[in-house]
Order: structure tokens, then sequence, then C-alpha cells
């Protein structure tokens, strides 16, 4: 018996284990609150504990809350703010992690391995608290703020001028914030694509009469595609959904879609439109995540 | 090729001014001994003394290091076993899902992770009447689900890497299955899994908006403590609290660094001096 018992453990057993563990925890932890959000977003608010019922009367299904999403401006609003501010970020952090990446591949070796930690070690320190090192430079009567209040009224005619720059609770301050805290993601695997690139490539589009720009154009961007890629959506996914950012520095009267949803869930308990919500912000991210898988799977499929 | 790429540079030294001059700026400030956050007052210590005889801060500080062991530890196990099936088994009932389930956390929003562990943890309360609280148990069940996928994607880059001949040569040789597991598999992907577990650790330890659903009464850590302070505005005393962390991350990076630095410099050394006795 003990022998069966080893044999079929061997055979099967030990795979169906490794297997089964993640597999059962991931269901149970994660497929089936989602699938919970999902139920909740057709159901109905109600007064009981907890705050919905389903059903009752015909229809079974509930879809008020997809219907407020596209009827009441709030909503709409806050999604284009959302993509507004994670898609600008997104367009900075690439303007500015571009030449950083492809600066990283032109330095000596030693200084490389220095200069890219330098790169990792923000990510490694506290989100919470890179976010909270912008309040202190971006606040009315900080050292940043007084010194660009300068600049901004020594160079704009006097009517012009300023006390100091707005700059907290504004979409400004998101934004810039976002790039601060994003840009890691993009050099990297910018970095990583650019690495790659074989230098005499370079070299010969410049023997063959090439402009270093042209060069630029015409040899290294489309080589890197895949890492800008890959750094787009690791900076705007997280950015559009991003609760921590616009809660500190935002500006409260426009809020991002992060903020709509928490506050529908507990300010206003109101839990199913907060998971029609919540459908809807996956489905905005699930478009550009399915962009990039079958841009990748084409790029692999062409090696 | 010979001309320096004057540009490049130029954005590259701005780009690290742009991301340490913020740090700086903070830590210069924790030393200020105003209360006035923005108004240089002279220099002080006084807000780490008052930092290290707040309990509060202490209590949160050891209630997130116990819920980053915890779940660090069971997400790299768990993540562990699920990016050896995603590589080495290509053939199962609901691999599809599986790998579904595995991708999805990672793109995630964290308020949506957020409020549907809330309303699961909820729900299951008044069905089965547990979790009758929330507190370390939820939030380290949260951050187990949501940080064992990371580990998941290194491990599996790795089992990608790594050389299956050496498994087959011990499976021919007569190894069990969970010998050449234990024997071989896990100690050549064991760099893969320390990174993995360092960085469920950091995710753990850093986390703001899942822990904030998940938790309970009386169950503040640190990141949900700065979060209450800082909603309020700059503190000196939080600048103080920053400046510790940073340091201490910092040192630890850095030393990690240094240390992977030379076992490259060396094996690149052995390399080439295998390389020359062979010539």
């Amino acid at each position: 018996m003990r022998r069966g018992l080893a044999h079929w453990f061997d055979r099967r057993g030990w795979s169906d284990l490794i297997i089964s563990v993640p597999y059962l925890w991931l269901s149970f932890f994660f497929l089936v609150p989602f699938l919970i959000v999902l139920a909740m977003s057709v159901a109905t608010k109600s007064p009981t504990a907890p705050p919905f019922s389903f059903g009752g009367d015909y229809p079974l299904v509930n879809l008020e809350g997809y219907a407020r999403l596209v009827s009441d401006g709030l909503y709409l609003r806050a999604f284009l703010t959302s993509v507004w501010n994670a898609g600008v970020a997104t367009v900075f952090c690439l303007l500015l992690g571009y030449p950083m990446a492809l600066a990283l591949t032109r330095v000596s070796r030693s200084w490389r391995n220095i200069l890219l930690m330098l790169v990792i070690l923000p990510f490694w320190t506290s989100f919470l608290l890179r976010v909270y090192a912008w309040m202190g430079l971006m606040g009315k009567s900080s050292w940043f703020n007084v010194l660009l209040t300068d600049l901004w009224n020594g160079a704009v005619p006097v009517a012009w001028a300023v006390k100091s720059l707005p700059m907290m609770h504004s979409n400004f301050a998101v934004i810039l914030v976002m790039v601060y805290t994003y840009l890691p993601f993009m050099i990297l695997p910018l970095y990583a694509s650019l690495e790659r690139l074989d230098p005499t490539l370079d070299e010969a589009a410049l023997d063959l009469g090439s402009r270093p720009w042209q060069v630029f154009l015409d040899v290294t961007l489309p080589q890197s595609l895949p890492g800008l890629i890959a750094g787009g959506l690791l900076v705007f996914i997280p950015a559009a959904g991003e609760l921590v950012i616009p809660t500190l520095v935002g500006d409260s009267a426009a809020p991002m879609i992060g903020r709509v949803i928490s506050d529908e869930f507990s300010s206003a308990r109101d839990w199913p439109m907060a998971s029609a919500v919540a459908v809807a912000l996956l489905v905005l991210m699930v478009v550009p995540t399915m962009i990039y898988t079958r841009y990748q799977a084409k790029s692999e499929g062409a090696k | 090729m010979t001309r320096r790429p004057v540009f490049l540079l130029s954005v590259l030294a701005f780009g690290f001014a742009f991301f340490y001059v913020p740090i700086l700026s903070m830590i210069i400030y924790s030393f200020n001994a105003s209360r006035l956050v923005t108004v240089w007052g002279g220099f002080s210590t006084k807000w780490y003394r008052a930092l290290l005889s707040n309990t509060q801060v202490v209590e949160a500080l050891i209630l997130s290091l116990k819920i980053a062991l915890v779940s660090a530890s069971i997400a790299t196990i768990l993540g562990t076993m699920a990016g050896i099936a995603l590589v080495r088994f290509t053939k199962f009932r609901g691999r599809t899902l599986f790998s579904g389930l595995v991708t999805a956390p990672l793109i995630m929003p964290e308020v949506i992770t957020g409020v549907s562990s809330l309303i699961f943890f909820l729900l299951l309360a008044q069905w089965i009447g547990w979790p009758a609280q929330r507190g370390f148990v939820t939030i380290t069940l949260a951050h187990i689900t949501f940080s064992m996928v990371f580990v998941t994607t290194i491990v599996q880059a790795r089992l990608l890497q790594s050389d299956r001949a050496i498994e087959e040569a011990a499976m021919d040789l007569g190894s069990r299955p969970w010998q050449v597991l234990f024997d071989i598999t896990l100690p050549v992907i064991s760099p893969a899994i320390l990174s993995g577990w360092l960085l469920a650790f950091t995710i753990s330890l850093d986390d703001v908006v899942i822990t904030s659903f998940t938790t309970g009464p009386g169950s503040t850590t640190l990141p949900l403590l700065i979060w209450s302070k800082v909603k309020l505005g700059v503190t000196p005393d939080i600048n103080a609290l920053a400046t510790l962390m940073v340091l201490f991350v910092g040192v630890g990076v850095l030393g990690a660094g240094i240390v992977m630095n030379r076992t490259e410099a060396r094996r690149i050394a052995d390399a080439q001096l295998a390389y020359r006795s062979g010539q």
C-alpha cells in the first residue's frame, strides 16, 4: 500500500500538489473576490447591511450603475482626467527616460552599474515617502517654490507676477509626481532593449553618410520599440488607476477614477456603483494590455 | 563615435537631479529645528528623538515587519510553486485560467484589489462568521495574494533560462521527481527565489492602498500611520522617519549591489582564467 501511494505521488501527486496549491489560493483569494465585484456591479443598492440586494423583482440584473457611468458627467470626467494625467505622465516619462536610458548605454561599464543602481534605488524606497518628498517641495513657501516663483516673475511681464506658484492640489502636481515615481519603470525596459543593440549598426549608418539624428530615427528607435511599449504600459496602467498620488497632491474637485471608486465604496456606501466603476476601469486597462500582448506575440513570432 | 554625447549626458544628469533633489531636501529638512517645515530654523536632531520615543511609530513598524515577514515567506512558497507549474508543466487542465490568474493581479489597480478583498472578507464574515475581525490576518492574506505573482514572474524568468538537461540527467539516473525538485531545480533557481522574497517583502512593507481596505480597528501598519499623517500635510517628524527609512533601504540596496558586483566580477575573472588556462 505504501509503495502504491509513493508510486502515485511520484507519477502524479507531486505535480498535482505544485499546481493545485497556488491555483486554489489564487482562485479563492483573487478570482472569487473579483467575481463578487462583477456580480455586485449589477446588484441594487439597499439600506441593509451589507448594503446591496439582488433582484427581488424583475429584472434581476440592475444595469443602473452602468447607465449612470455614461449619463452622470462625474464618472466620464473622472475617466478623462485619469487617462489624461496618466497619458501626459507617460509621454514625459518617455521624453526624459529615453535619453537617460540611451545615455546609460554610452557610459563606461563600471559607471553604468553604479548609475543603474541609482535608478533602481528610489524604487526600493517607500512610494508614499517619494510622493511626500514632493509635497514638501511644492508647498507655497518651500525653497523650490520660491525659486521657481522668482524665475517665473523674472521671465514674464509684471502683470503676470505671482506671490507663489499654485503647484499643490492640481493636475500639474499629479503628473509631476507620477513622472517622478514611475520614471524607473520607463528607464529599465528601455535600457534593457537599447543595451542589446549592436553598436556597429550605428557606425555602419554613420559611415554610409547618415546624420546622427537620422541614425537615431532609422536604426535606434525602431529597434527599441519593444522596450518603449513595455515601459509605456508599465507607466500608464498603474498611473491611470492611481489613488495615493491624486489624494495627496491632486485637485479634489477633479478626482481621478481610483478616488471615485474609493469614495463610492467608503463614503457613499454604494457598493454596486463602486463595482460598476471598477469594472469599467478594468476594461480601460485590458485594452492596452491586449494590444501589448498581441504585439509581443507578433514580435516573438517574427524571430 | 568619438564625440561625447553631450546632450544625452546632460539629460542623464538632469534626471538624476530630478530623482535625488526631493529626497535630499527631505533629509536636510529633517534636521530643521523649526516646527515650520519650510523655514530653516537651525540644525537639530530633536525630531529623531521625538520619533524614537513615539510608541505609536514603533508599534506600527513592528506590525508592518511581522506582516511583511509572514506574507513574503508564504508568497514566496506559493509564487515559486506557481512559477514551476507554469514553466515545467506545460499541459494541465485549466492552465489558461491559471496563467491568467497569475498575470491579472499584476495589472489590477490596487484600489480594485482593495475594494474586492474588503467586500470578500465582509461577505465571508456574514456567511461563515470568519474573519470576525479584520486586522493582521486579513492584511496578511491580501498581501500574500498580490505579492505572490511578482515572485512567480521572477521565478518563471529564471526557470526559462535554466538548463533542463541537468534535471533530465538526474531523472535518467533514477531520481524521483520530487528529489529532482529539491536537489536540482530549487538550488538552481535559488537566487530568483531570494529576489522574489525580497520583492514580496518590500511590496508588503510599502503597501498603503490594499492595506487600508483590509485593515481593522487597532491594526495600523507603518505606511497607514504615515498615510494618515501625510494627508494632513508636511510635518518635521515624518521628514525624520522618511530619512531613516531611505537611509536604511539605501544602505541595504547599495550593500547588496556591491556584493553582487563583486561576485559578478569574480565570475568573469574565473571565466577568463579558465579560458586562458585552456588555451
